[in-house]
């Protein structure tokens, strides 16, 4: 049935130190996972878990589950969340061990397939159940790989944000940004994959190295718990002399902010700067400092450490999040009012399942939303004075000079203009 | 033919026209003034070249007729900059004196001036100007010559002037392709207040306000020395263009009524005036209000003058300027302005005019010339042999003439 390759190695080289477990599911989740820079993850215990066993096989994980039934004759999912649902329930117990003894699981996994789709929402559940924090940082699929698939990682997704401590979320579609007509299909998703286990990184850098300021997990958790579709995340790098302005400038160019709009729209805000022994107040500050100039109604969680392997560089992990009442209520609602809740569609698949309080249909998250919707929502009604376009004021043969702004004036618009001097 | 080595040119590149005179330096020192040449100015905005192959053109026209004018050959200019870059501020070095007998030498004058011009600029600028003001000696103000004074710690202030190297070089090197040497840059204001103030109202606090076409320049003298200068990226371009958006009539035809119509404050018996315009043919086009007129310009002048005053008494200026305001540029033509001025700034404003130098007949007596007339002269107090040490010191010319080498 389930083959354990290797003995479970936990191993905790500092006592010091939390124990993390970094955990890959399915085939994206597992390739990923192997992307993963050996050296810098010393001391995570590095698990791959899969239903299709070449996968596996081929991945440098320190520990393989190979989730097996006779149901699946060895052909993995086929791409249905439900047998990959179905087949982690029933190895709920293995999952549990693979989890037993850490503190924080981090799980990577490509949503919209059969057994990320399906393993990763009872994964974070078995995980939450040996006591430990659970983070995911998942990726959901282009929109060119088919409603089928979308369908189930949103609702793969829906779960995870029930269970999990903490969901990261990397639509690949925003990749779309990052790549050009020519960009091979695997190097697209060798950059998603990237992007993804940047973040990753930058989460353990927060966790592992020494802080400063330290920022505590709960803090972390505090902020993508239950903003988990409007959560995003970047990772930037800079070294030199100018690495503080540089570093900024990326994170302002970055496609997974929008380049910035994110870091507008946030209401809450996670920077975590970690920098080699010469890490200077003055840069710190200056990143802070534009950080809030960026998003000036956030609330700011700030995080500094020193590690003296990054050699001159300045590494900066943004974590930027939404308030978004609906899926709150979601989350609520699947754990709560909807247990029991039987669903045709899905019933023969879910009986035999324990899990179906957290199991959630389209149907049934429809009902919710609509419930929602009836009920007038008070804690969405943060209102914001929209500004509208006006009239273009053409500034004649001014228009292509350099302008003349006097305190936040445009100069060349005429003085009769901006006064408002009617003139009739 | 006059004898070249005595000819000093001040070259104005101004956004509406381009203006170069011809000055000749007398035996006395003084200057004489033999030639002007001028032509309208193509490719230039808010004192700034946008168009280097045509305003190379118009510079050479009026190079061309300063030098049939005068007679002479032009070799060299001392060449007007201006344009929002530029940016004035002032600036303390200090400099403690450390011979024994605390006798102040005139190497401590050399190094508290160096000092003084170690000044923490953007990589991108350069200084155009670095005008020593006074001394301070042990903390006493006001002193014009430490050496030989006694003390153990000397301070001076300087005014310094800087802007864009990138943009200050467009037209150095515009002029330079024309096989002319330019001697230095000045800044635009600073001429124009060298043409218009006397050393009395130096002393006794003066502003200088030059409205020209693509910027209106502006210096404060107090104490004779330059307390204050600025830019501001504002000229008469901006009324006609005002004009132009408000009254929907092409730029051309804002131009002229401007001229013809304009006025700095709105005439008294308006209600209901109108003009009315027509096409090259005697055909009406369109009717204008020329309350309307009057009220966009009105409007314009009068928050350049707000803009200035807002400046000054930020830096504390305002009750220095016992001697008043002196208008100067093509802008200062606007019927009434200078009461629109004193109804702004609250003080008494004059037309400013040139009386420091000879050889000027009335035809060239007139405000637009000012700022080229003032180049000439900063010309000819650089070339003189001085008697007295010229305040601006020795350090500008070696700053200046550094830059124009690289």
């Amino acid at each position: 049935m389930n083959t354990n390759t290797e003995t479970p190695t936990v191993a905790t080289e500092s006592n010091t130190m939390r124990t993390i477990k970094i955990i890959g599911v399915g085939g994206a989740g597992v390739s990923m996972l192997d992307t993963l820079d050996m050296g810098e993850f010393a001391g995570a215990g590095l698990v791959a878990i899969n239903t299709d066993g070449a996968s596996l096989a081929a991945s440098t994980a320190t520990m393989k589950i190979h989730l097996e039934t006779k149901l699946l004759r060895g052909l993995g999912t086929g791409g249905d969340s439900e047998r990959g649902q179905t087949i982690a329930e029933e190895q709920f117990s293995t999952l549990k061990a693979a989890c037993a003894g850490a503190d924080v699981v981090l799980i990577i996994t490509g949503l919209g397939g059969g057994a990320g789709s399906g393993i990763s929402p009872v994964l974070a559940r078995a995980a939450r159940e040996t006591g430990a924090l659970v983070l995911a940082f998942v990726t959901l699929p282009f929109q060119c790989e088919g409603n089928r698939r979308q369908h189930q990682a949103k609702q793969s997704l829906d779960q995870l944000k029930a269970v999990a401590d903490g969901v990261i979320c990397l639509p690949s579609q925003k990749a779309f940004k990052l790549i050009d007509e020519n960009t091979s299909v695997l190097d697209t998703f060798r950059i998603t994959g990237g992007l993804l286990m940047e973040g990753v990184r930058g989460v353990w850098q927060l966790l592992t190295r020494p802080g400063l300021i330290q920022i505590h997990f709960n803090d972390l958790c505090g902020v993508v718990r239950d903003r988990h579709s409007e959560s995003s995340f970047a990772f930037v790098e800079a070294s030199g002399a100018g690495r503080s302005r540089e570093v900024v400038e990326k994170l302002l160019a970055h496609p997974l902010l929008d380049e910035g709009r994110a870091l507008a729209e946030a209401d809450v805000l996670l920077v975590s700067l970690m920098g080699d022994k010469d890490l200077t107040m003055a840069e710190v500050n200056r990143v802070m400092e534009q950080m809030g100039r960026h998003c000036e109604h956030a609330q700011i969680i700030m995080g500094a450490a020193v590690d003296a392997d990054l050699k001159n560089r300045l590494s900066v992990t943004v974590i930027a999040a939404k308030h978004n009442t609906a899926s709150i209520t979601t989350s609520n609602a699947t754990t709560g009012d909807q247990r029991g809740q039987v669903n045709p569609q899905g019933a023969t698949a879910r009986s035999t399942s324990p899990n179906v309080a957290t199991a959630m249909t389209l149907d049934s998250r429809e009902q919710i939303l609509a419930r929602n919707a009836s009920r007038p929502r008070k804690a969405q009604s943060k209102m914001r004075q929209e500004q509208l376009p006006l009239a273009i004021i053409s500034k004649g043969r001014f228009d292509k000079s350099e302008p003349t702004v006097h305190k936040g004036e445009d100069l060349d618009i005429p003085t009769f203009v901006r006064r408002g001097v009617a003139l009739n | 033919m006059f004898d070249d080595a005595n000819i000093i040119v001040g070259l104005e590149i101004g956004t509406s026209k381009i203006c170069a005179v011809v000055g000749e330096q007398n035996a006395d020192s003084t200057l004489n003034i033999v030639g002007l040449g001028q032509a309208r100015t193509l490719g230039v905005r808010k004192g700034e070249i946008v168009d280097a192959a045509q305003a190379e053109e118009c510079v050479r026209n009026a190079i061309v007729e300063a030098e049939q004018r005068a007679d002479v050959e032009i070799r060299s200019v001392y060449l007007g900059v201006t344009g929002g870059h530029l940016r004035g501020f002032n600036n303390r070095g200090v400099h403690p004196v450390v011979s024994a007998d605390r006798e102040i030498s005139e190497d401590d004058v050399q190094d508290v001036i160096k000092n003084a011009k170690a000044i923490n600029l953007p990589a991108e600028n350069t200084i155009v100007h670095a005008v020593r003001q006074h001394f301070l000696v042990d903390g006493h103000d006001s002193i014009s010559n430490p050496v030989g004074m006694l003390g153990a710690r000397l301070e001076v202030n300087m005014h310094v002037v800087h802007g864009n190297t990138n943009r200050l070089q467009n037209s150095v090197r515009l002029v330079k392709g024309l096989q002319l040497e330019v001697e230095e840059i000045v800044f635009n204001g600073l001429a124009s207040s060298l043409a218009v103030l006397t050393s009395e109202q130096k002393e006794l606090g003066a502003l200088v306000i030059d409205i020209g076409g693509g910027t209106t320049d502006y210096v404060v003298y107090a104490d004779g020395v330059i307390k204050h200068t600025g830019v501001l990226a504002i000229g008469g371009d901006h009324v006609s263009n005002d004009l132009g958006h408000g009254l929907r009539v092409p730029l051309s035809r804002a131009e002229k009524l401007k001229l013809e119509h304009g006025s700095a404050l709105l005439d008294e018996d308006l209600k209901g005036r109108t003009l009315t315009i027509s096409n090259e043919l005697g055909l009406p086009l369109k009717t204008i209000n020329v309350e309307h007129l009057q009220r966009i310009m009105s409007l314009r002048l009068e928050e350049i003058f707000q803009i200035i005053a807002s400046d000054l008494e930020q830096a504390g200026l305002t009750e220095y300027l016992r001697a008043g305001v002196y208008l100067c540029g093509g802008g200062s033509r606007a019927p009434q302005i200078a009461k629109l001025a004193e109804l702004v700034l609250q003080m008494p404003v004059s037309l400013g005019q040139t009386n420091s130098i000879s050889g000027l007949t009335s035809a060239l007596d007139q405000p637009e010339f000012l700022t080229a007339i003032g180049l000439a002269k900063f010309g000819s107090l650089k070339t003189r042999k001085p008697k007295r040490k010229w305040p601006f010191g020795n350090g500008i010319k070696g700053t200046i003439t550094n830059f124009l080498r690289r």
